[in-house]
């Protein structure tokens, strides 16, 4: 009596099946949302900073000064929205947003240049985003550091010298992402966040539903066990979101163009264990959830936490501990990593081994807990 | 064994509420015992307390013999129970409905079949198995859940308010089903408001406002409150008890 017993667990399963299949609605919506979401935010996220949109106020306009503006341009990191010639202009401009710097070139740049004497230029800069500010303070920089260069060994050639050596030179090599695109980034670990929440939602409903339509009753009064009742009911959803999660991998690899480096089939099983995971979650969910309102809204509780914690957004390195702790009772942050491995760096299981632990223990956790909220009593 | 059911001193409260007060009660195995009272007087919550729906508050209780605090999933595999209100799969067919119960029930796939075409017999629901028992109408409805209940030839039917609602034909062979039942030696607990129904029972247990205010056979109680049919033994002993009540009030 006391152990799991098949055929109960296998008429759980071919219930569920046809009642999933009479449920037209519903099966669209966990096949079809993901592939919506995953374009929808595959072009919403992205965290590259190009274009930053820049006014210039050229006080000493010449072919010199001209070169150093063109110089800003060339590197794509900035645009050039305006000219504009007062500080007026500039402090409305960057108060409405319409730039986020301002280069300004003083009236005496051509005549110092010409004589060869030390002169500067102005930038100023939008800090309220620290990433755009960063990003135009580095790349101003090594603008104007390169430029000086350039003129400096002008000079010295003039004087006959010969060629400028660089005394230090630092080599980069970029590895698994080598254009930097966040994009290439950014699509592993949506697929992972769109998935998570997707399934989960799916089973949050799955006893709430049966508790709401009276369903519960007769089948508490039944020999059948938790176990027996939760496995059976997410087996199938198991196999709904393996199909779309193969769907969105094809759409980030071909549509996006994010190569899958790693073994497909290491995915594949890693992300069995991820859907099966979720799909826990979203069971425990319906065992604390008295409606299918109730549910939803803690199905939504739980994304924000979920974007945030998991690496998605954030780097889950710079996090104080305790917040990365609570990070570890979001699925997803084990499989972002797992996700990342494969697809960016093509890593094998021997890199992945503690996210594979980590997932599975808090899989167990996540059904060891369902279990013991599921009374079969209707109080 | 001859009794049933068997609990002594059984309570439950919600919070504050008693809804069933030391409830003391004998069902013979084999018999039929109707279980009468007005609305919300407890006689649903005492019949989920001996399914394993409910965990009593305090009191004993037994039912074939298994203690209901502690043996309710032994009890489970040897009752059937339907519920006031039709908890089948609406959105699966009669056939899908009992093919569901089977397995749950753990009935080998002969079995399966037997029972199956049996029960859909005996309810009289043949030519209706691939209809979605959701488009049934209630008479339907309710005589599915009771061959879904009888799947695995439970000792112990307990029927909760089995023919509200329900039209005179299928009331007649609902009732014949339970008569049926009972001369193969199945015990069944039953609660209805129809007095014609509680007069084909062998006991009679009258219960209001958690208490059990009389037991006996439908004459034997006919006969102890001197009057002419049930539903006026119905009628009195609300009254009586409600003017008890009343009374305990103004004393205090």
């Amino acid at each position: 009596m006391r152990h799991f017993v098949w055929e109960r667990y296998w008429s759980v399963v071919k219930k569920e099946v046809i009642q999933i299949k009479r449920d037209r609605p519903s099966l669209a919506i966990a096949l079809v949302m993901p592939l919506m979401l995953l374009f929808l935010f595959g072009y919403a996220v992205n965290t590259d900073v190009n274009d930053i949109q820049m006014a210039v106020w050229n006080q000493s306009p010449s072919a010199a000064s001209r070169e150093l503006v063109d110089q800003f341009v060339n590197t794509r990191v900035f645009e050039v929205a305006a000219h504009v010639s007062s500080y007026k202009e500039i402090e409305a401009m960057l108060d409405d947003g319409s730039v986020n710097v301002a280069l300004i070139i003083g009236p005496d740049y051509t005549r110092k240049r010409d004589r060869n004497e030390p002169v500067d230029v102005q930038m100023l800069i939008n800090g309220s985003d620290p990433n755009i500010a960063r990003t135009a303070t580095s790349q101003a920089q090594l603008i104007v550091q390169h430029q000086a260069i350039t003129l400096q060994e002008m000079k010295l050639q003039k004087q006959g010298l010969g060629e400028l050596e660089q005394p230090l030179g630092l080599d980069t090599r970029v590895l698994f992402n080598p254009n930097m695109e966040s994009i290439v980034f950014n699509i592993p670990g949506l697929i992972g966040l769109i998935m998570q929440n997707v399934t989960m939602i799916l089973t949050a409903f799955s006893l709430v539903r049966e508790k709401e339509r009276g369903t519960m009753e007769q089948l508490i009064v039944t020999p059948i066990r938790p176990l027996e009742l939760m496995l059976g009911k997410i087996t199938p959803y198991v196999g709904v979101g393996l199909f779309s999660f193969c769907l969105v991998l094809l759409v980030g690899t071909y549509w996006f163009g994010v190569p899958i480096k790693g073994s497909i089939s290491l995915l594949v099983t890693l992300s069995v264990l991820f859907l099966v995971t979720t799909l826990l979650l979203g069971i425990f969910i319906s065992t604390v959830a008295k409606t299918q309102l109730q549910a939803m809204q803690m199905a939504f509780a739980f994304i924000l936490p979920s974007v945030l914690l998991s690496g998605f957004m954030f780097p889950r390195d710079s996090m104080p501990l305790v917040i990365q702790w609570l990070g570890g009772l979001v699925p997803l942050t084990y499989f972002l990593e797992i996700l990342r491995g494969i697809f960016l760096k093509g890593v094998d299981i021997d890199a992945l081994w503690k996210d594979v632990v980590g997932m599975s223990s808090f899989c167990l956790l996540i059904l060891t807990v369902a279990i013991l909220r599921f009374r079969k009593k209707i109080e | 064994m001859n009794t049933a059911i068997q609990c002594e001193q059984l309570t439950k409260r919600f919070g504050d509420r008693v809804a069933v007060n030391s409830l003391t009660l004998t069902v013979p195995r084999g018999s039929i015992y109707g279980f009468l009272g007005p609305n919300g007087s407890g006689k649903s919550t005492t019949i989920r307390m001996l399914c394993g729906l409910l965990t009593p508050t305090t009191g004993k209780g037994t039912v074939l013999g298994f203690d209901v605090m502690s043996q309710s999933e032994e009890i489970k595999q040897r009752i059937g129970y339907m519920s006031q209100k039709f908890s089948l799969y609406e959105d699966l067919t009669v056939e899908e409905n009992l093919d569901f119960y089977a397995g749950v029930y753990r009935l080998g796939a002969g079995e399966r079949k037997e029972r199956k075409a049996e029960l859909i017999e005996m309810a009289g629901l043949t030519g209706r198995e691939k209809q979605l028992a959701g488009s049934l109408s209630g008479g339907w409805k309710q005589r599915l859940a009771l061959s879904c209940a009888l799947l695995h030839k439970p000792e112990l039917l307990i029927l909760d308010e089995p023919t509200a609602g329900v039209d005179p034909v299928s009331r007649r062979i609902f009732w014949d089903v339970i008569h049926e039942l009972a001369r193969q030696g199945i015990t069944v607990l039953v609660t209805t408001h129809y007095m014609d129904e509680a007069q084909t029972c062998d006991w009679i247990g009258f219960i209001f406002f958690g208490n059990l205010l009389a037991e006996g056979t439908p004459q034997e109680l006919i006969d102890r409150m001197g009057v002419g049919n049930l539903e006026d033994v119905f009628i009195d002993l609300v009254r009586q008890e409600e003017a008890r009540q009343a009374a305990g009030e103004g004393v205090r």
